[in-house]
């Protein structure tokens, strides 16, 4: 039972990251009617905006090491922390928190000068040329990300108040489950972007016009109503969605320039299992084939069938295909 | 050639459909007689392209017959299953293969109807189909279409995309020829010519289920008209008798369609 | 666009003819181009032949598969193991590779199919990515995982051993007692490309190639028309994957090693831009755009900063770093970023590729000598297709 419990909490985190990715997928989908090829690169962009972020705030200087006697030693110290002490030390700390402010203004800004100056072209053009031009567009940022940041993966860590993890097992009279503290703030901070987007989507007259024009766009546009700049926004708010997820998972897996490809093609994956077109359907594939995941990597699991926890998301994929082809949640 | 005579090609009993809590089609009863022109008409919102849809098992029939040559069409089918069976269909808005030439827009049919659904020939040469290729060229012929058949089919006018299309029909030399509207959309001068090419059609003795609301056509052509309004059939019968039938009157101009 | 043109018997053969001069005496003008040595040339030949077969399936059915690098790397997998255990003969071992990778095609494609447009894509990248994380980590008892597949001097070969066979120094591909590496491994894949190039023709020019086409144009006519469009596009697909893993096989036969990053994504993206810059749907069009991108990956990715100074070291000193600056992050290593870059810039401005290209101008000459062609179009109606 504990055990159980433990692979569900494990699979929620990676669940949270697909819905997020899935989720923004299908709004672009949906509304521009382009499928975005490059919207995993848009998450690994995110993840980098928290690297480069801790790395400008540990831009160091080398100042003599006192604690070593002997021989004349240094050590890099960052400016902050040789400007403000302890605040410095703080800021440095909280620094994953910090990039999620910063990304917000990026991200919609990188969102929006993708949908201006690319993908509005290719609202015409065929759905193989759109996913070939945005697949150029995610190998030329991957590659470009490579070039600056190297290849390697670049680790990145929780402030320390959440670094360690929970017992919360023992809350409910459970032994040994154990649960990062960071991973339960993915999975919060997952289900209020989620419940947010949601919200926007239903209780806005934005929102209303956006799900408006989704469902029958040449009609709203009958309507004199300009669902073109609407649908401009919520592009950007898919790539803010995407790149917030991918600074969140930054102290969960180390970012290097693949991750938004690796990411990419497990969320399309979770969209054609939960229904291309249904944002319900994205949000509930993305965690359920995240804990799916989490469970087929239990050594109980493997032991039985070795190799399940890389193929099982390409399995259910296969099943739903054979048995519900429109997917959990899809309209024909 | 008299009633009694003739052989039924689509017999439809009691058929009935609805979707969700709404009758589309209720008790439909329609027999369509080999080498007749069967015209379905009726205002808009009637039900006729539920009841063509329906009457060749494209939509499941929720109760009733359908048969056509010994095959109830009431279980679902698959469109090429139907084509196969010997319905060819004309669609409203012209269904052709705008990236080939008018030439191999012809042959392919004519492939379905010889090699079947599926037929594996990678070795084979098209230019080897002579047989298949002068029997399209005649019937390119007929239709003054020869001399550009070369041309890529997306280049015709839309009331040439419609006779192409009826040549794509015609060269499979179908039991039941279904047309959707065959003039829906088109310039006067189009649609005589369209009507031309139906009259000269149904004099090679062709069946036919034509489904249309412009009067002119209907009358020119038919031999026989059910009228279907409301998803029921309200009256049948030869032109002249639809034309003073009162109810026929009455669910025309109580329509605002017309 | 003209994907079945109009051509006579005597026009395919002399095609058939001149493509295969040009193959054959590649080690000839290759000189001149600077690509005058056997590996590349082999390049050309192998990724040609991969770009023909995806041609088959994206250019006539319209079908964007991002999962043809799977059947590749099954392809390469299956040729190493065929020189382990069977014998260092190639043709046995690229026959298998064409068996296994066209039954592995069958499965995934049936599959795929089930869905049309994106969903196939996708569906064809998930399959690949699969393919991958399997053959890098789960079969390693197969795949040897990370670092790949070798054939070694102690494999049991057993026809070979029966025949009394016996390997010096490291094993290498034969053919019937010649050693399938440098050029011999060259005219072996040359001859190859231009069986798989007349069997691409062929298929052009058959009824099949021709439904093909029109399910690409109007797959609810075609249906309506009488035809299953599912097993059309099935075969097209197995079709292609089999030469995916023709092309695998070829790649292990000049170099017998077998890894997992051939399966990757990135290689099944190199394949779709090959067919999308020369041309998709043309006979020419994906070897035209195979060589090119070989070529000047052969180039590009040979250059380093150094290889820069050198080329530049004619200019002023400030002139000459600032172009290095300018160029550097787009040759050596990244060559991958000027794919990228080029990738998108042909689907903005040419989608037709380079034969749209030379369509274009063609177009402008043609017009310009209307008069003299006259007997040329005659000649094309007399055969009809």
């Amino acid at each position: 039972m504990e055990a159980v419990l433990l692979q569900v909490l494990n699979g929620l985190d990676k669940g949270g990251a697909y819905a997020l990715i899935a989720l923004g997928l299908t709004l672009v989908f949906g509304t521009l009617g382009v499928v975005n090829f490059a919207h995993g690169a848009l998450f690994m962009l995110g993840a980098f905006v928290a690297v480069s972020v801790q790395k400008i705030l540990t831009i160091s200087s080398k100042v003599r090491d006192e604690s070593v006697t002997f021989f004349e030693a240094y050590k890099e110290t960052p400016y902050l922390e040789i400007w403000w002490g302890d605040t410095g030390r703080a800021i440095i700390d909280y620094s994953v928190p910090i990039s999620l402010l910063i990304a917000i203004p990026i991200m919609l800004l990188i969102g929006l000068l993708m949908e201006r100056g690319l993908i509005k072209y290719f609202y015409k053009r065929e759905h193989a040329d759109q996913i070939l031009v945005t697949f150029g567009l995610a190998i030329v940022i991957q590659e470009i990300i490579k070039a600056n940041f190297g290849a390697n993966p670049i680790p990145q860590a929780a402030p320390e108040i959440v670094a360690g993890s929970a017992d919360i097992g023992s809350l409910f009279g459970f032994e040994g489950i154990v649960y990062p503290w960071w991973r339960m703030m993915y999975l919060l901070f997952s289900l209020s972007i989620i419940g947010g987007v949601f919200a926007f989507l239903h209780f806005t007259t934005f929102g209303m016009v956006v799900r408006a024009g989704m469902h029958d766009r040449e009609t709203v546009g009958l309507l004199g109503i300009n669902i073109q700049r609407r649908f401009t926004i919520v592009f950007g708010i898919a790539a803010v969605v995407a790149g917030l997820a991918g600074v969140m998972y930054t102290p969960i897996l180390p970012p290097d320039y693949h991750m938004g490809m690796d990411f990419l093609v497990l969320s399309f994956v979770v969209v054609v299992v939960g229904g291309m077109g249904s944002l319900g359907g994205a949000v509930a594939a993305g965690f359920l084939l995240g804990i799916l995941q989490s469970f087929s990597s239990m050594t109980e699991v493997k032991a039985v069938i070795p190799g399940i926890d890389q193929i099982i998301i390409y399995l259910i994929a296969v099943v739903i295909l054979l048995f519900r082809p429109r997917g959990l949640l899809g309209k024909d | 050639m008299s009633t009694a005579q003739s052989n039924i090609v689509l017999d439809i009993t009691g058929v009935n459909k609805s979707f969700g809590g709404l009758q589309a089609l209720s008790d439909i009863n329609l027999q369509i007689e080999e080498g007749k022109t069967h015209a379905i008409i009726g205002p808009n919102g009637a039900g006729k392209s539920t009841l063509l849809n329906t009457c060749i098992g494209l939509l499941k029939a929720d109760s009733g017959t359908i048969n056509f040559g010994g095959n109830d069409l009431t279980h679902g089918f698959q469109p090429h299953d139907i084509n196969q069976m010997g319905i060819s269909r004309v669609f409203q808005t012209p269904q052709i293969f705008p990236d080939l030439t008018i030439l191999q827009n012809v042959m392919i049919p004519a492939f379905a109807k010889r090699d079947g659904a599926f037929k594996l020939n990678l070795f084979k040469s098209l230019r080897d189909e002579k047989e298949i290729e002068a029997e399209a060229l005649h019937l390119l012929e007929d239709l003054a279409m020869a001399d550009q058949r070369f041309n890529n089919a997306g280049s015709l006018s839309r009331g040439n995309k419609r006779r192409l299309e009826l040549a794509m029909c015609l060269i499979q030399h179908p039991k039941l020829l279904l047309l959707d509207e065959p003039t829906a959309g088109m310039a006067r001068h189009d649609t005589n010519q369209t009507i031309d090419l139906l009259i000269k059609i149904k004099e090679s003795g062709m069946t036919k289920v034509i489904i249309e609301h412009d009067m002119h056509v209907v009358f020119s052509l038919a031999d026989k008209i059910s009228v279907l309004a409301q998803g029921a059939i309200i009256a049948e019968g030869e032109p002249d008798e639809i034309k003073g039938h009162p109810k026929v009157r009455e669910a025309y101009l109580g329509s605002a369609e017309v | 666009m003209k994907s079945i043109v109009l051509s006579t018997k005597k026009r395919d053969y002399t095609t058939l003819l001149v493509f295969a001069v040009i193959v054959f005496t590649a080690p000839l003008w290759g000189k001149i181009i600077g690509a005058g040595y056997p590996d590349l040339l082999q390049k050309f030949a192998i990724f040609g032949l991969f770009a023909i077969g995806y041609n088959i399936l994206f250019g006539l059915t319209g079908y964007l598969s991002f999962g043809h690098a799977a059947f590749l790397g099954v392809g390469s997998y299956v040729t190493v193991w065929s020189f382990k255990l069977l014998t260092m003969n190639a043709i046995p071992a690229v026959l298998l590779a064409i068996v296994f990778s066209g039954v592995f095609a069958l499965l995934i494609g049936f599959l795929s199919l089930r869905r049309s447009g994106i969903y196939f894509s996708i569906l064809t990248l998930a399959f690949a990515q699969m393919s991958y994380n399997l053959a890098y980590s789960v079969l390693t008892p197969i795949t040897n995982g990370e670092t790949g597949l070798r054939v070694l001097t102690s494999d049991p070969r057993v026809v070979d051993t029966a025949l009394g066979y016996t390997i010096e120094g490291s094993p290498l591909a034969t053919l019937f007692g010649t050693t399938l590496t440098g050029y011999p491994g060259f005219y072996f894949c040359a001859v190859v490309l231009v069986l798989g190039f007349w069997l691409s023709l062929k298929i052009f020019r058959s009824p099949f190639g021709m439904k093909l086409v029109a399910i690409k144009t109007n797959q609810t006519r075609m249906e309506y028309t009488g035809f299953n469009h599912r097993p059309y596009l099935l075969c097209a697909f197995v079709i292609s994957g089999m030469y995916a893993g023709l092309a695998g096989g070829l790649l292990a036969v000049v170099d017998p090693l077998a890894g997992a990053e051939r399966m990757q994504w990135t290689a099944s993206g190199e394949v779709v831009l090959m067919t999308i810059l020369g041309g998709v749907g043309t006979l020419f069009g994906p070897i035209i755009g195979a060589a090119t991108i070989k070529y000047f990956e052969n180039i590009f990715s040979g250059i380093g900063d150094t290889a820069l100074a050198e080329i530049f070291s004619f200019l002023p000193d400030a002139v000459s770093n600032l172009l290095i600056t300018i160029i550097s992050p787009f040759v050596g290593s990244g060559w991958h970023l000027t794919l990228g870059i080029l990738f998108m810039l042909i689907i903005i401005f040419l989608p037709g590729g380079m034969s749209q290209g030379f369509q274009k101008i063609a177009d402008k000459i043609k017009q310009k000598n209307k008069k003299s062609s006259t007997s040329e179009v005659k000649l094309e109606k007399d055969g009809i297709a």
